[in-house]
């Protein structure tokens, strides 16, 4: 069935429509608590012009943003601070865990440090590194722009899937070292 | 830097349970517990001492050579006369509360509230003794050497977020 279409329809999925139109309009929430929040400033800045990619737009209310990145350790007392932002985030959110404190606590396996943010928060973007270069953290936005890209949708159904309920696999299987016994029972 | 002899002679002829030492070319006071609070004003009002630069507190558990479990440091300076004296006071379980320096220099206050968040000694007559960096509803004293390097594992006591509960 030929249909003619003028040269200025385009034909496409709401779903894509959708994902196209948020993928390019990131919007940070800068949570630097550390070092590394240094390389996401230098990343907004022109040198690296995170505007490139639609991103630039860092807003300080988490009422405006729809992309969380978490750069630098996060203790115990910040640890419910951040939940909290995140869960002022309006849907569709993401989050970015940059540098290695975020994603594993780093060297600072201390009592306060929170080997993780992972096992609190959902997180889409891990980046490696003590900090990650600007490159980096454009490759981790790039790679979120086209996982929003794949699998978004316009109700956020993939944010439903069983799998993404689960608590972190981690938590639950892997031991941790020195980890206390307090841990275990609070868990179970 | 020795502090004035001027100092100590007065004030071991005033004391009797003082110990004087020096240490690279530093002088340290020993004070017992009860006397700690009347030394100490001694120093600031009749030797000058006007600037408590800090109060901190050493954990000598399994220490080699150690008697006591605890070692409370003040460190003092005399800023008219450029005089500086480190003044210890001794502590065992369970009698680790002194007198607070509160009344006698203001900055104290902060300091003693470090101390007792790090190392749960309690400052007698500090008007505002909470914890001044954990959490109030931290349980331990992380800096007591008994204490593991890792917690008991307060780092992990949260809620853990999924995606559907924002
Ligand atoms: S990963 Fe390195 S640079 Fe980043 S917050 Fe940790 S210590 Fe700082």
């Amino acid at each position: 069935m030929a249909v003619d279409l003028p040269d200025n329809v385009v034909v496409t999925k709401l779903d894509e429509l959708a994902s196209w139109c948020r993928k390019n309009s990131l919007w940070p929430m800068p949570f630097a608590t550390a070092c590394c929040g240094i390389e996401l400033m230098a990343t907004g800045a022109s040198k690296y012009d995170l505007a490139r990619f639609g991103a630039e737009v860092f807003r300080f209310s988490p009422r405006q943003c729809d992309l969380m990145i978490v750069a630098g350790r996060v203790v115990m007392k910040m640890l419910p601070v951040l939940q909290r932002i995140w869960q002022q985030m309006p849907e569709p959110k993401w989050c970015i865990s940059m540098g290695a404190c975020a994603s594993t606590g780093g060297v600072f396996d201390t009592y306060c440090v929170v080997q993780g943010v992972d096992r609190f928060l959902p997180v889409d973007m891990y980046i490696p590194g003590c900090p990650p270069r600007p490159e980096q953290l454009i490759q981790a936005i790039i790679d979120l722009q086209d996982k929003i890209q794949r699998e978004g949708t316009i109700f956020g159904a993939e944010f439903k899937q069983t799998q993404r309920q689960q608590a972190k696999r981690a938590l639950i299987e892997l031991p941790v070292i020195g980890q206390a016994s307090e841990f275990r029972a609070a868990q179970s | 830097m020795l502090t004035r002899p001027a100092v100590i002679t007065a004030l071991t002829q005033q004391f009797a349970g003082l110990t004087v030492s020096e240490f690279r070319g530093d002088t340290r006071l020993v004070a017992p517990r009860e006397q700690a609070f009347a030394v100490l004003e001694q120093l600031k009002f009749a030797h000058g001492f006007d600037l408590l630069v800090d109060v901190t507190c050493v954990d000598y558990l399994n220490a080699r050579e150690a008697t006591d479990r605890f070692g409370l440091v003040y460190l003092l300076a005399n800023t008219v006369e450029n005089d500086r004296l480190t003044v210890r006071v001794f502590l065992n379980e369970p009698e680790l509360t002194v007198p607070s320096m509160v009344p006698l220099w203001e900055g104290a206050n902060w300091l003693e509230r470090e101390v007792y968040d790090m190392f749960g000694i309690t400052f007698a007559g500090h008007p505002d003794l909470r914890r001044i960096l954990l959490p109030d509803e931290f349980a331990a004293y992380p800096l007591r050497k008994d204490y593991p390097l890792r917690g008991r594992g307060e780092r992990h006591n949260f809620p853990v977020l999924r995606r559907d509960q924002a």
